[in-house]
């Protein structure tokens, strides 16, 4: 029994080890690269023989890589604040209100959530040179924060039909108004969600590639991932391989932190959304 | 809004109904305005491009020509190649992902230690960023540079031709995505009840029957959500491909060729009515998976 048992462990102990090194496993790579010093790149080693932040300093002497970097923030930032916002407010009246319109607004989330990027970067490309806005932090924000809207939409949606709202209607009860309940009572019970959520949107934005290098044109608003692509070496004939995998792993830190700390919110958020509705 | 509406029952509604009903619609107005905005109009404006002859290099000559566009971008063999490239490419990758996502799954629900390591690792490849994902699997399966490309035999280029890169392409893919594909499907089986599965292994069951009798068939909801999400995102697929083989060789997707023709020809005429293309292949894929799953789309089972 207790060697049946062991074999048992073992199995489990092998697939996940197995699972582990599939995540990781690229990921190491391009952090392995990025240590390396030109000489060594193109060994072929996992391990960095020398190590050297030759790279890093690199990127960060230019304003190229260091201006992307805060636009990637800034845009991310903004585009996920507005967004959590606007999904909040309605994914607490899908969850709670009886409204004319419910199934339209689910409807074009859902449409929306499905729509291929590529469609509209040709019209928004179009408009937003008309409008002014091409190559700036807005000409971003805007599709960012429309894409994530039906995210924001469904994962608070999910949340909030999980919160008790009995206390919603004993506030009601003892004299609120609803815009006062939603405020006092709802809100700060559906803080977490919203917190969850949040870095959903985040991800989502940070991710984001297509919009970025369609809808810019320069560095004032040409994001991380944008700007690696059009990384080139400090001489034309050297390849940018070590200063992409800098920049690679300067973009990942973030994404890693969020997913240490949060990693059973994001779990939820994931799946609450999408299983729920 | 200011005079009462009946409601279901037909009469008038209550002041505090009316009010609910307001507070709804205001507070949804933002989140519409801003969808209809920046999809709806942009969609029309598509469709609208989509008809005429204009080219940014020669914006003089743009004119409307009706269908025409579409005739040019359905007669053309790059239209068709990218056509063929992306559907492959997404059932491929969908296929894989289901099967490797289900067993990625199965071993987070039931893995008896390290649940948090396992499920952390697992969150890795969804939070990472594509464009950097691509960038490391390129590095990978260079020549002389990466880990990969050391274990064939020497010359060999794999993304420079056409099969190996499109293999290559999917690898990527269902690396970065496996992930939230397992991760919908963690959620489908944590609904499936432990009693029911305890009930088919007193009955006699082995392991492979309680899956695909007991467990399979409960999941269904959540399967077909995952195959609807990841369906459609993969056949939009654009910043692996990108980065992988900027589409050469025979691999672009037809996001790429969109935006080739887009920014790299300025034709933006042609370009319009190729998203309009994609936007009705996508159309026509969810169209498809809502009818067939009916009630099981998401967004279905969402009551007042």
């Amino acid at each position: 029994m207790a060697a049946a048992g062991r074999t048992h462990a073992t199995r489990w102990g092998v697939a996940n080890v197995v699972v582990v090194l599939y995540a990781l496993f690229p990921v190491w790579w391009i952090a392995a690269l990025s240590f390396k010093d030109p000489a060594t790149l193109s060994d072929g080693s996992y391990i960095p023989r020398d190590w050297t932040w030759e790279n890093y300093r690199g990127i960060f002497e230019t304003s190229q890589f260091t201006r992307a970097l805060v636009n990637s923030i800034g845009i991310a930032l903004i585009a996920t604040v507005i967004a959590v916002i606007l999904g909040t407010m309605a994914a607490y009246a899908v969850a709670r209100l009886r409204f004319p319109g419910k199934r339209l607004l689910i409807g074009m989330s859902l449409l929306i959530a499905m729509f291929p990027p590529i469609s509209l970067v040709s019209p928004l490309f179009e408009i937003e040179r008309a409008v002014g806005i091409f190559d700036t932090w807005a000409g971003l924000i805007i599709p960012y924060m429309t894409f994530s809207l039906p995210l924001a939409i469904y994962t608070l949606s999910a949340f909030f039909r999980e919160i008790p709202w009995d206390l919603e209607k004993a506030a009601k009860v003892d004299g609120a108004t609803p815009a006062q309940a939603f405020r006092l009572v709802i809100v700060p019970l559906a803080a977490p969600g919203v917190f969850t959520t949040a870095i959903l949107v985040f991800i989502f934005c940070w991710n984001d590639f297509l919009f970025a290098i369609s809808l810019t044109s320069t560095e004032s608003a040409r994001t991380v991932p944008a700007a690696i692509a059009f990384f080139t070496g400090s001489s034309q004939f050297q390849q940018p391989t070590g200063s992409i995998a800098a920049a690679a792993v300067v973009i990942t830190i973030p994404i890693i932190v969020f997913v240490l700390f949060f990693q059973r919110r994001i779990v939820a958020g994931l799946t609450s959304g999408a299983v729920k509705g | 809004m200011n005079h009462p509406l009946p409601d279901k029952s037909g009469k008038a509604l209550s002041a505090g109904a009316r009010q609910e009903r307001r507070l709804g619609l205001l507070l949804c107005a933002p989140a519409v305005l801003v969808m209809a905005a920046v999809t709806a109009y942009p969609v029309g404006y598509a469709v609208y491009l989509s008809l005429q002859r204009y080219d940014l290099r020669f914006p003089d000559r743009a004119e409307f020509v009706g269908l025409g566009n579409y005739g040019a971008v359905l007669s053309s063999p790059f239209w068709w190649d990218a056509f063929w490239v992306t559907l492959f490419i997404t059932v491929v990758s969908v296929a894989v992902e289901l099967v490797l996502g289900m067993a990625l799954a199965l071993v987070m629900h039931r893995t008896l230690f390290w649940r948090g390591t396992v499920r952390t690792a697992v969150l890795v490849p969804y939070g990472i960023v594509t464009v950097v994902a691509a960038f490391s699997w390129q590095y990978a399966w260079t020549p002389d540079l990466g880990y990969l490309a050391e274990l064939l035999p020497s010359g060999e280029a794999p993304l420079t031709e056409q099969w190996p890169a499109l293999w290559l392409i999917i690898l990527a893919e269902v690396w970065k995505t496996t992930p939230f594909m397992a991760l919908l499907l963690l959620a489908g089986l944590a609904l499936v009840p432990e009693e029911t599965l305890k009930a088919a292994m007193v009955d006699g069951a082995s392991a492979w029957q309680r899956f695909t009798r007991v467990v399979l068939p409960l999941m269904k909801p959540a399967i077909l959500v995952a195959l609807l999400f990841r369906t459609l995102d993969a056949f939009r697929i654009f910043d692996n491909i990108y980065v992988l083989t900027s589409g050469a060789h025979g691999t672009g997707s037809l996001s790429i060729l969109g935006y080739n023709n887009l920014f790299t020809a300025l034709n933006l005429g042609i370009g319009s009515a190729i998203s309009v293309l994609i936007f009705l292949c996508v159309g026509i894929i969810a169209f498809t998976f809502v009818k067939l799953f009916g009630a099981a789309a998401p967004g279905a089972e969402v009551k007042p």
